[in-house]
């Protein structure tokens, strides 16, 4: 499965960090493309809480996605689903964001996974899920 | 279809699951296209193991060779990776100008935390 990873070093405290990747106020800031309005952004930021983020492009179409919270521990992790709800592509996937307090400030850890489908799970084996990880892990490191 | 798709699946994942190849997999990316002679130098292991990794990534689709006379080279054949290089792009292009924007909303935040603090 693929799996993208971006690192960050952002000039301010893991509080702050974490507030504006949950709360609706920081998500409306940017969830958005980058000319183009946020619609709608719902965050119920607790462990089962559900999110909805809808935004407009400049070319009029219109995305929405949903999830839900997995795991919220404020500062230091966030974990969530991921599903577009518009897109032909609708499985869903897992985001992950771990924040650490360095002298900076906070190294923000971003992963979005691809999850095998039920079927692939049966089938697979463990071992190449894991390579496929560090291949993704490999090919995601390089920009961030 | 969709199961003879999930046997090729297997098929390149368990070639990846050795590190050797995948160690022959990065060289000929970072490379292009080398001879055999050459993937095998660097590798402790003797030409026989080296040829059957080789006729592991060859069957997975992961690489294609070529002959010249009497050299072998061997090239990279991405296309069993595609779709998961593609899933990684669009999600690469969607959340890297995204967390770009978290980044200055929330360094904003802070000095306005500390501006209040002062």
């Amino acid at each position: 499965m693929s799996s993208l990873t971006i690192v960050k070093t952002i000039a301010a405290r893991p509080e702050i960090v974490f507030d504006a990747l949950i709360e609706p106020e920081g998500l409306r800031k940017w969830i958005g493309p980058d000319d183009g309005p946020v619609l709608i952004a719902e965050s119920d930021g607790r462990v089962g809480g559900k999110f909805r983020l809808r935004f407009k492009m400049l070319d009029g179409s219109e995305h929405e996605a949903r999830g839900e919270y997995l795991e919220v521990e404020r500062p230091s992790k966030l974990a969530m689903t991921w599903q577009w709800q518009n897109h032909d592509d609708r499985t869903v996937s897992r985001i992950e964001v771990t924040l650490r307090g360095v002298a900076q400030g906070t190294e923000l850890t971003f992963t979005h996974s691809q999850l095998p489908s039920d079927e692939e799970r049966d089938e697979h084996r463990e071992g190449w899920n894991g390579a496929l990880e560090k291949l993704g892990r490999t090919l995601g490191g390089r920009k961030g | 279809m969709v199961n003879y798709q999930s046997a090729n699946l297997d098929r390149t994942f368990a070639a990846l699951t050795d590190a050797t190849r995948r160690a022959i997999l990065a060289r000929l990316e970072a490379e292009g296209p080398i001879t055999v002679g050459d993937i095998a130098r660097p590798l402790t292991i003797k030409l026989p193991a080296v040829l059957k990794h080789l006729g592991v990534l060859e069957s997975a689709g992961l690489i294609a060779r070529s002959k010249a006379g009497r050299t072998v080279t061997i090239c990279i054949e991405p296309a069993p990776m595609k779709p998961a290089l593609a899933w990684l792009r669009k999600y690469e292009h969607f959340w890297a100008p995204r967390l770009d924007r978290l980044a200055r909303f929330a360094e904003a935040q802070e000095r306005a935390a500390r501006r209040k603090s002062k």
